[in-house]
């Protein structure tokens, strides 16, 4: 089971990878690597890795790629803009995949079970803990303090940067 | 349970699926694109160590290497915006004034 999801996955990836050498517009080799990084993350769960998988999903795949996307249709390539009108099958796709996502997430919230506070704050075994937000957490503001506090100067290093750069001379 | 040798190799074939792209493609914004796929192949690598070896250290390695790619893709985007906007093109081979 988990081999064939491994394969799966992989072969998810490697085709959307390649499908990103393939298009000629940004936009489509941008939504190419978003299927990447959703096979990608996939893979992370499989490895015991379910924040890192969470992150990616949200950063990478959420505001990173919107970013490029945006930056793609700010600079306007007249071939970079798909055409609508040729998409007319994709509106018929796109009922049944609503109902898909919404059948998932009405199993995922009857098939949850609620469990007291005190118990999920209490980990017994560290190895059970391997991953989750407990294990990452722990090890991320005690060995590893000093490079998340570096992390956050660069972030505002790219910040101030960021804006210098893209600002027009007038302003 | 799939052995590590599967994981490293996908993570390489990917890495060089990027390399490929960054070499091959012309447009910024697909080079930048690539950029991105060849720090995911690195991060597939070191969560699979971390769950070969049960060290949390891998993971937090990618933590970081998220928050520089981040960071990287908002300093890159606003280079590429002004670099569109002296030249009215995606094109890296017209953006050459520093080649000898």
């Amino acid at each position: 089971m988990e081999k064939v999801l491994f394969i799966i996955f992989a072969v998810v990836a490697v085709l959307s990878a390649l499908n990103i050498l393939l298009q000629r517009s940004p936009l489509y080799s941008a939504l190419s690597l978003i299927g990447t990084l959703a096979s990608v993350s996939a893979l992370f769960v499989m490895l015991n890795a379910q924040f890192i998988a969470a992150i990616q999903i949200v950063v990478y795949a959420g505001a990173i790629m919107v970013l490029f996307v945006f930056v793609i249709m700010l600079l306007n390539e007249p071939k970079g803009v798909p055409h609508i009108d040729k998409q007319r099958g994709l509106r018929f796709l796109a009922i049944p995949f609503a109902g898909l996502l919404l059948a998932e997430a009405f199993y995922v919230v009857s098939s949850v079970q609620l469990q007291q506070p005190a118990t999920l704050s209490k980990v017994e075994n560290p190895d059970q803990a391997f991953g989750t937000t407990w294990s990452i957490g722990t090890a991320l503001y005690t060995h590893y303090l000093l490079p998340f506090e570096v992390t956050s100067v660069l972030i505002l290093m790219a910040v101030v940067g960021a804006m210098v750069l893209a600002r027009r001379d007038g302003d | 349970m799939i052995s590590l040798s599967w994981y490293l190799g996908l993570s390489a074939l990917l890495f060089t699926i990027g390399a490929i792209g960054v070499i091959i493609k012309r447009n910024v914004i697909t080079i930048f694109l690539c950029i991105e796929l060849m720090l995911n192949a690195v991060n597939l690598s070191f969560v699979s160590l971390s769950s070969y070896f049960k060290e949390i250290s891998g993971q937090l390695f990618v933590f970081i290497v998220m928050t520089v790619a981040a960071a990287e893709a908002a300093v890159g985007l606003a280079i590429i915006i002004s670099i569109f906007r002296n030249r009215a093109s995606l094109n890296v081979d017209e953006a050459d004034n520093l080649k000898m």
